[in-house]
């Protein structure tokens, strides 16, 4: 068994208007920044994972990201998985 | 009739519906996040208001894989009377018992004030009501608007799933009457098979004149109305 980390952003659907983001495009654009635009706000999920390998890691976060934490009718989300710092050899 | 007004951690609206059951002369009994088993003989379950599991993650989402919930899930598959209001709502939408999903308000702003809904087709939770009836009723939240995918949203507007919809006093739509930019101004919606209602509105806080209005006991009314027509 190996440790992993698997990080994970859960955005809304870009179908769905992101109010937020929308909100902070126009704070940057009132900042002079309106080179900043397609703003999208979403979570950042962190969690250690204990796999033997990298694709048995990706399917358990893969599992966690559909069963609950991102709603498939509203959200997108992207996992990336890295083998954890400091692992035993 | 026997309503059941399940309690998560967070909700802060059970009382209310307790409230509004006993007031209405029903036999309510509370229901605890935990519980395993319903008491017999339950007509209608209420999944009530509030910010169940403190909107983590999602709003619902953490409340939807309570131990009750799977019971909640077997009544309403059984045919059961199942109504969640405001936070109710999000947790059907979040256990797949109502289509679509309840996301930010539009203009990010938690609304806490007196709506007008237009009563639409005729459904076991709104049968006291006449047909294109206004009625007024107070929202309160942050996450009540209301979307779903283009097929979906067609699906329920078709078959006459759409329950209440957010109106001026004189029933016509408008921006300016939605309060959260719900899709079509969507307030409530009931499932495929009638027996599951989900709305933002709290009717259960409008069922005493003393208390400023009494639009809401139309839905209690409703359901008693459905529940002696099965009977009969």
């Amino acid at each position: 068994m190996k440790t992993y980390t698997a990080h994970i952003t859960v955005t809304l659907r870009r179908a769905i208007l992101d109010v937020q983001g929308k909100t902070v495009e126009h704070a940057l654009h009132s900042l002079h920044m309106p080179q900043l635009t397609n703003i999208r706000i979403g979570k950042y999920v962190e969690m250690s994972v204990q796999a033997p390998d990298a694709e048995t890691a990706m399917e358990l976060a893969d599992e966690a990201c559909s069963k609950l934490l991102a709603n498939p009718v509203m959200e997108d989300y992207a996992i990336r998985i890295e083998e954890h710092e400091g692992a035993a050899a | 009739m026997k309503i059941g007004v399940v309690t998560f951690p967070g909700s802060n609206c059970e009382g209310d519906a307790v409230r509004a059951g006993t007031v209405l002369g029903h036999d309510v009994v509370r229901l605890w996040h935990k519980d395993t088993a319903l008491p017999a003989g339950l007509d209608v379950i209420i999944l009530p208001g509030g910010f169940s599991y403190g909107d983590y993650l999602r709003t619902g989402a953490i409340a939807r894989f309570s131990p009750v919930m799977a019971e909640v899930i077997r009544f309403a598959n059984g045919g059961g009377y199942v109504m969640g209001i405001c936070n109710g709502f999000q947790i059907l939408t979040e256990a797949g018992l109502l289509p679509g999903a309840l996301i930010r308000n539009a203009n990010l702003s938690f609304v806490c004030k007196d709506v007008f809904l237009r009563v639409e087709l005729p459904t076991a939770f709104t049968r006291a009501y006449a047909q294109g009836s206004v009625v007024r009723i107070p929202v309160a939240h942050g996450e009540g608007r209301f979307i779903a995918s283009a097929d979906v949203l067609a699906r329920i507007e078709d078959n006459g799933q759409v329950v209440f919809r957010y109106v001026e006093a004189d029933g016509t739509t408008s921006d300016s009457a939605n309060p959260n930019g719900s899709v079509n101004h969507i307030a409530g919606i009931v499932n495929e098979a009638g027996n599951v209602m989900g709305m933002m509105p709290h009717p259960e806080r409008y069922v005493e004149a003393t208390l400023g209005c009494a639009d809401g006991c139309g839905v209690f009314e409703s359901l008693a109305m459905s529940l002696e027509a099965i009977a009969s």
